[in-house]
């Protein structure tokens, strides 16, 4: 039980749509242990949308229970969930979320500075370090708009890992990348994971999907498949096979 | 998190918006500045006024007939008229210190060539300290003049100036209505008083002189200026004068005399300004409040168009409250520095109108700490309703807001 990191059991999300109830979410159990790497599939309307945003404490369940790292968070206040976000989730979207005209560094300290206790100096110091795990720490000083779609990703990478969070939580985080750019990202999430952290991922391309270690398939609110990715893909193998173009990177600015 | 924390988050995102700031500041600011400007205006009116007020001195009080008001005709020289022996009545009451009669006449002043038309007062020699009267040259008139009903004179230094353009009067025997008197001083200029009268536009003789040479009769002193020893027992000091005249002169009624004191004029030449400043500060504040609400409108747009960074500082780990602050925080630097840059304006602008308008201007602290109290409040107020949106907005809409 110690290496389990969050359960839902029974997790019901219902929305009403002038007199229509919408079951978005259907008793849905799940465990997630610790240094998984999850990938959610499903089509739209499957609800993995909004199973991610109860796993993210974005929203709150109908009816069931969600326990993450032993602490009953389903029916907890908003200040508190607040605080959960801030300290145990770490968050990829698919368009970046990035704040403009705010430097790469500072959108990765965004989390630490809602974090009491923390001086000046250790947020620089841990939002260069997060930012120097993605491979980024050349462009702590640049603003969102002089870097790559790829690499703003890897900023909203670090920016979800300065926290060292229980685990990280990506939402399509290759939807508005291109083939190569997408391995890229892949391949840092692979990284983490090898470093330890548990990563959930929903997508819906299902070659993506393949990067992860557990597959998990939604439809209609329930999920149908989840099961162990025997033929996992090495996203640093891939980049090697890919051909050869001019790093992108380099011509930024 | 910290309050000091939420304010760089704040003083940041409204650094990324320069143009933006600066012009809805610019509406505090302009408000800020003509509240103060009109403010300084208002007080400077008010120090002028009560400067004059002062310099005819506070323990003054005049004492009229009113006589002349009365419906019903009475035979001169009968019941009510102030006399000399009323001067002499009120000068040995306790708390008088000088008293005087004034008689009023005007006439044909002639000196060689030059002829001027001017206004002359016949006075005892206490006039000289009740008003604080000095000559700039020669010398005043002395009581054994008074008593001799010397044709001796001072003169004001508008008569001097066009009696005497080219001579110095001390000693010259001028002629008013023909009849000769020898100036002995010129008085100290005095400038205009409060109703906008030359001040220096004036003879003054011994009383005695005025009324047996230029008037004729005796009876009819004009009013009586009185000093009081002390500007504290001055109301007091009224009445007894009221209750004095009314014994002397039997059978009259307390509407017959008229004993008013430079104290009620100051007060109500004052509330007069202080009407004045209230009514441009109201209309200055008015425009203070326009800005205001140019506050709330950007602040309302600056949410509108920053739902997803809402939305990703929530999602990150600000709570509502963070949220609110920076965003109350954002309306209330915009108002404060706005304030302070106002301060600065209208300083100016109340120091160059003062010069340019040669207005006197004075800038007070109060009205300095009123309208950055005023601005700083405007800031919480218009900053809270958008600031409130803000933190309500939910968190998965603000998230997904294109």
């Amino acid at each position: 039980m110690s290496d389990t990191l969050l359960s839902t059991k029974a997790i019901s999300k219902t929305y009403a749509m002038g007199d229509i109830r919408v079951h978005a979410l259907r008793h849905v159990d799940l465990d997630v242990t610790k240094g998984d790497f999850i990938a959610i599939m499903g089509a739209s309307g499957s609800g993995k949308t909004t199973f991610m945003n109860l796993l993210g404490c974005l929203d709150k369940p109908t009816t069931g229970s969600y326990i993450l790292d032993g602490i009953t968070v389903h029916d907890m206040e908003d200040d508190k969930l607040t605080q959960i976000r801030n300290q145990k989730i770490g968050y990829v979207f698919q368009s970046f979320y990035l704040l403009p005209r705010t430097t790469a560094l500072e959108n990765v300290e965004l989390p630490l500075l809602y974090r009491h206790g923390l001086s000046l100096h250790a947020r620089h110091e841990r939002a260069m370090k997060a930012l120097k795990t993605v491979g980024l720490e050349d462009r702590a000083k640049h603003f969102p708009n002089q870097l790559s779609g790829g690499q703003q990703q890897r900023v909203a990478i670090a920016r979800a890992i300065v926290n060292d969070p229980s685990f990280i939580l990506a939402d399509e985080p290759t939807g508005n990348l291109d083939t190569r750019t997408s391995i890229e990202v892949m391949s840092v999430l692979q990284e983490l994971h090898a470093q330890g952290k548990t990563i959930i991922m929903v997508t819906h391309e299902p070659d993506i999907a393949q990067y992860a270690h557990r597959l998990i398939t939604f439809r209609d609110g329930k999920i149908i498949q989840d099961k162990i990715n025997k033929n996992r893909k090495d996203a640093l193998q891939d980049l090697a096979q890919l051909p050869r173009i001019e790093d992108e990177e380099e011509e930024e600015e | 998190m910290s309050v000091l924390g939420i304010l760089r988050i704040a003083l940041k995102s409204l650094l990324r918006n320069k143009t933006r700031t600066f012009l809805t500041m610019l509406g505090i600011i302009i408000g800020v500045a003509a509240v103060i400007t009109m403010l300084a205006i208002g007080q400077g009116a008010k120090n002028i006024v009560e400067e004059q007020v002062n310099s005819m001195g506070t323990n003054v009080v005049m004492v009229y007939s009113n006589f002349n008001r009365s419906t019903v005709r009475q035979a001169a020289g009968e019941g009510n008229l102030l006399s000399v022996e009323d001067v002499q009545a009120i000068k040995a009451l306790d708390q008088v210190l000088y008293a005087s009669p004034v008689y009023n006449s005007w006439g044909q002043l002639k000196y060689e060539g030059n002829n001027w038309r001017g206004s002359i007062m016949g006075v005892d020699a206490d006039y000289f300290f009740i008003r604080e009267m000095t000559t700039s040259r020669g010398d005043l008139f002395y009581p054994s003049d008074v008593e001799n009903g010397s044709k001796i004179c001072v003169i004001g230094k508008t008569v001097a100036d066009n009696l005497f353009p080219d001579t110095d009067p001390i000693g010259k025997i001028m002629r008013i209505r023909n009849i000769p008197f020898t100036i002995t001083g010129v008085l100290t200029p005095k400038g205009q008083n409060v109703m906008g009268q030359d001040q220096d536009d004036i003879v003054i003789a011994p009383y005695t002189t005025v009324y047996q040479r230029l008037l004729g009769h005796r009876w009819r002193v004009m009013s009586i200026i009185v000093s009081a020893r002390s500007r504290d027992y001055i109301h007091i000091l009224q009445q007894d004068i009221l209750d004095l005249l009314q014994t002397r002169h039997h059978g009259t009624t307390a509407e017959e005399f008229v004993v008013s004191s430079q104290t009620e004029l100051a007060e109500t030449a004052s509330s007069v300004s202080d009407t004045m400043t209230i009514l441009l500060a109201s209309i200055a504040g008015i425009s203070l409040l326009v800005g205001g609400i140019g506050i709330m409108n950007i602040m309302l747009v600056s949410v509108t168009e920053r739902i997803k960074e809402i939305g990703i500082r929530r999602a990150v780990g600000a709570g509502k409250r963070d949220v609110l602050l920076q965003f109350i925080i954002e309306a209330v630097a915009i108002s404060f520095l706005g304030g302070l840059l106002g301060i600065a304006l209208g300083v100016g602008a109340s120091e160059a109108l003062g010069n340019m308008m040669n207005w006197s201007v004075a800038v007070t602290l109060w009205s300095v700490l009123l309208s950055v109290g005023f601005s700083m409040a405007i800031g919480i107020f218009f900053g809270w309703y958008p600031a409130r949106k803000a933190a309500n907005l939910n968190l998965i809409d603000a998230l997904r807001y294109e």
